[in-house]
């Protein structure tokens, strides 16, 4: 067994107990041992025989759990890698995440979900799950076999940024999950609203030119689904809310003790539709960016803790993919490496604690994927992340280490550095 | 001087810039009714005609605007090139660059395409229509129209009548006549209407003669027919009967009021042919005759600001 690691003189956030202050960690055997509350001295005696990390100050927190996250293995390598999104990963302070099933083919077989780990688990230096999907060739017309495919591995199903727009396919997976426990999580845009859509609908979008969706194709969805949950008892999570219509909703199934979570992207926690001007197609996202009344919306629902998730939706597109008209472009943003910077904008802004932004960004999603991570509490993994969530610096795209570079955030002025990361207590990333 | 290096949308102009390019194509079009009607104003330079979209109307106009100041004009039709397969904008963009064209006008079906084809190559840029974005040259020849017959570009009420949401001559033409500070309203169907429309400083209406009373100028608006029906509009009957320019439609207007359409028209769909053809109201003839002695000014200007020797 290795040595034991100290980790002293650290600011601690345990979103489990909702501790924020100074404090030391003891790790060994790949799991917390111990947590030392309040300013901690030099490390006892008995840390002699380990390794001891000054943390200087910095926030020690546990290690982020992203629920969605695209991979281009198998199918598009050139897009990300494990190794690459792995790495990306590491260096943002993410131990965890979870690759969604719409590569190519999609991981709508457990053979593929198996193939996809088993690649996952030897390159990536961070913890790597899958989605597997909720209907065959995520087509939205025929059921997956859910029981084969959390055996192999999938912690939940999803057919991704692919609505199902039948509602007599959705309910019956909902049944058939529902006996399983099988957690579904969907993308409630009504798609018949959404198609060739890339703007949100309103003045903006309207002179721009550009192709939009009203708001509402988000709540549409959402109300559909949640009438679903409420005759078939499954467990639900809407994977990325956006609208400020789609929260009431949401509220009202909680009320009523669905069984019903809910997510939102970093990009619509931080951007509005104004982000496109000029045509921009690296602020081409799905769902596309939304009023600055959404915004407002959701950041306030993610504060009150009526949305339990934030995401990274990060999907990486090559150079031609990007470098085309606004609508012939693709649709997405890379955000695994600027997922904690882009969240501390809203600490710096008075709308986030650390405590709540952790929650949001680890505990609360690995309690909905049924993992042990994202709390630093005696015998939880040593998933850890060391950062400074001052230190300012200008992001430059071409040093992102995701093999795609398609930021909206380049050459921005952000907040916060991630000095360090480990999992099981390794060391994977030091900066 | 003229403050710009492209055209690329009313957008970006200010009321003088607008004057300005009025006030030469006026001279233009006097030269264009005189029997030699050629300068050597862009001699020695040459113009791309790059469409992606077909259009013989105003591929034609800026061809002969091109060549009656003297130009080596040159169309591409982009539909049909190889160049198109495979290529992306920018490819063709730096493709045609390295090619040194001064002047290059460029029609393309996504809003914004111009723009960036604009930011990829050294010459100016005309935008000959992008997606349902912007159509400057369209809005200009419009209040060029106008302007000669009412004999100011202000303080009139104009009425632009229906697909007004999927149109980028609407679009421009709001911006145009709003920046001259005329009323301007909306005339169309709630689903022809774009989202937001009342925050473009419009009046909207869905009612035609509630919206006709008393114009100055009434602009009708294309139907695409195939596109339209069945998903916007029940049938072209019916919106001929609710929304088509009819004389009876026509009367609550002012008694001066002219009727204008970029064309090509729809007999029977939006305008009645007893409208489009009384030559005392319509001015459909004349658009097209401003349209190149204002694609000459536009020309001009800009060639003006390219450098000394590029």
């Amino acid at each position: 067994m290795p040595a034991p690691l100290f980790l002293t003189n650290a600011r601690l956030i345990d979103p489990a107990t909702g501790y924020d202050g100074p404090g030391a960690l003891k790790v060994s055997g790949g799991l917390i041992e111990e947590i030392v509350k309040g300013a901690s001295p030099a490390p006892g005696p008995e840390s002699s025989d380990g390794a001891v990390i000054d943390c200087g100050g910095a926030v020690l927190a546990p290690g982020i759990v992203d629920m969605r996250v695209f991979v281009g293995e198998p199918g598009a390598r050139h897009r990300e890698s494990f190794r690459s999104a792995g790495e990306a990963a590491a260096a943002g302070g993410i131990t965890t995440f979870v690759a969604q099933p719409e590569t190519d083919p999609p991981l709508d077989d457990p053979a593929l979900v198996q193939f996809a780990l088993a690649r996952a688990r030897e390159v990536s230096p961070v913890r790597v799950h899958a989605m597997g999907a909720l209907t065959k060739g995520l087509k939205g017309a025929e059921m997956t076999e859910q029981q084969f495919l959390l055996d192999a591995g999938a912690v939940a199903l999803t057919d991704g940024d692919h609505a199902i727009a039948d509602a007599r396919v959705m309910r019956a997976c909902m049944a058939y999950a529902a006996a399983l426990d099988t957690l579904i999580v969907h993308h409630p845009q009504e798609p018949a609203l959404s198609r060739g859509a890339c703007a949100t609908s309103g003045e903006f979008a309207s002179r721009l030119g550009l192709p939009s969706v009203p708001a509402i194709a988000e709540r549409i969805m959402l109300e559909r689904d949640l009438a679903l949950v409420e005759s078939t008892g499954a467990r639900y999570h809407a994977d990325m809310l956006s609208t400020a219509g789609a929260l009431a909703p949401l509220a009202r199934a909680r009320e009523a003790g669905l069984k019903v979570t809910a997510g939102v992207s970093i990009h619509h926690l931080t951007l509005n539709e104004f982000d496109i001007a000029d045509y921009r197609s690296f602020f081409k996202l799905a769902p596309p960016l939304r009023a600055e009344t959404d915004r407002e919306a959701v950041v306030a629902a993610l504060a009150e803790g009526l949305i339990d998730v934030i995401v990274s939706s990060h999907l990486p597109w090559d150079e031609e993919a990007k470098r085309l008209p606004f609508e012939e472009a693709a649709t997405g943003a890379v955000g695994l490496e600027t997922f904690l910077p882009a969240c501390l904008r809203l600490v710096h802004d008075g709308r986030l604690s650390l405590v709540r932004l952790f929650e949001c960004a680890a505990l609360n999603p690995a309690r909905i994927l049924g993992l042990p991570g994202g709390r630093l509490t005696p015998g939880a993994p040593a998933d850890l992340v060391l950062f400074d969530p001052d230190a300012p610096f200008v992001l430059d795209r071409e040093t992102l280490r995701s093999r795609s570079k398609n930021t909206p955030f380049d050459r921005t002025r952000m907040q916060g550095r991630v000095r360090g990361a480990w999992v099981a207590g390794k060391r994977i990333f030091a900066e | 001087m003229f403050a710009h290096r492209h055209l690329l949308g009313i957008e970006q102009l200010s009321a003088p810039d607008i004057s300005q390019i009025l006030d030469l194509a006026d001279s233009y079009v006097a030269l264009n009714r005189q029997r030699d009607k050629r300068t050597e104003k862009l001699r020695g330079l040459t113009q791309i005609n790059l469409f992606f979209e077909s259009s013989t109307r105003t591929q034609i106009s800026f061809e002969l605007a091109g060549k009656r100041l003297g130009a080596d004009v040159m169309n591409m039709a982009m539909q049909a090139s190889s160049m198109r397969k495979g290529e992306t904008l920018i490819d063709t963009a730096l493709t045609l660059n390295a090619m040194h064209p001064d002047l290059l006008v460029v029609r393309h079906h996504s809003s914004g395409a111009v723009a960036l084809l604009a930011e990829k190559v050294n010459c100016a840029v005309l935008n000959a229509g992008d997606g349902r974005h912007e159509h400057p040259t369209q809005a200009l020849l419009d209040a060029l129209t106008i302007r000669r017959r009412k004999g100011r570009l202000q303080r009139l009420t104009i009425a632009i009548c229906g697909d007004i949401a999927n149109s980028r001559v609407a679009r421009s033409n709001i911006l145009c006549l709003n920046k001259m500070e005329n009323r301007v309203r909306v005339i169309a169907p709630p689903t022809l209407l774009p989202a937001g429309i009342e925050r473009f400083g419009v009046e909207v209406f869905t009612d035609m003669k509630a919206g006709l009373k008393d114009c100055d100028v009434v602009m009708m608006l294309r139907i695409q027919n195939e596109r339209l029906t069945g998903a916007a509009i029940p049938s072209t009957r019916e919106y001929f009967h609710r929304w088509g320019l009819t004389a009876e439609k026509l009367a609550v207007a002012k008694d001066d009021a002219i009727v204008m359409h970029p064309g090509p028209m729809n007999r029977g769909v939006e305008i009645d042919a007893e409208v489009a053809d009384d030559i005392t109201r319509s001015v459909i003839q004349e658009q097209v005759e401003m349209g190149v002695a204002v694609r000459m000014a536009v020309l001009d200007l800009l060639a003006g600001n390219l450098g000394g020797d590029a």
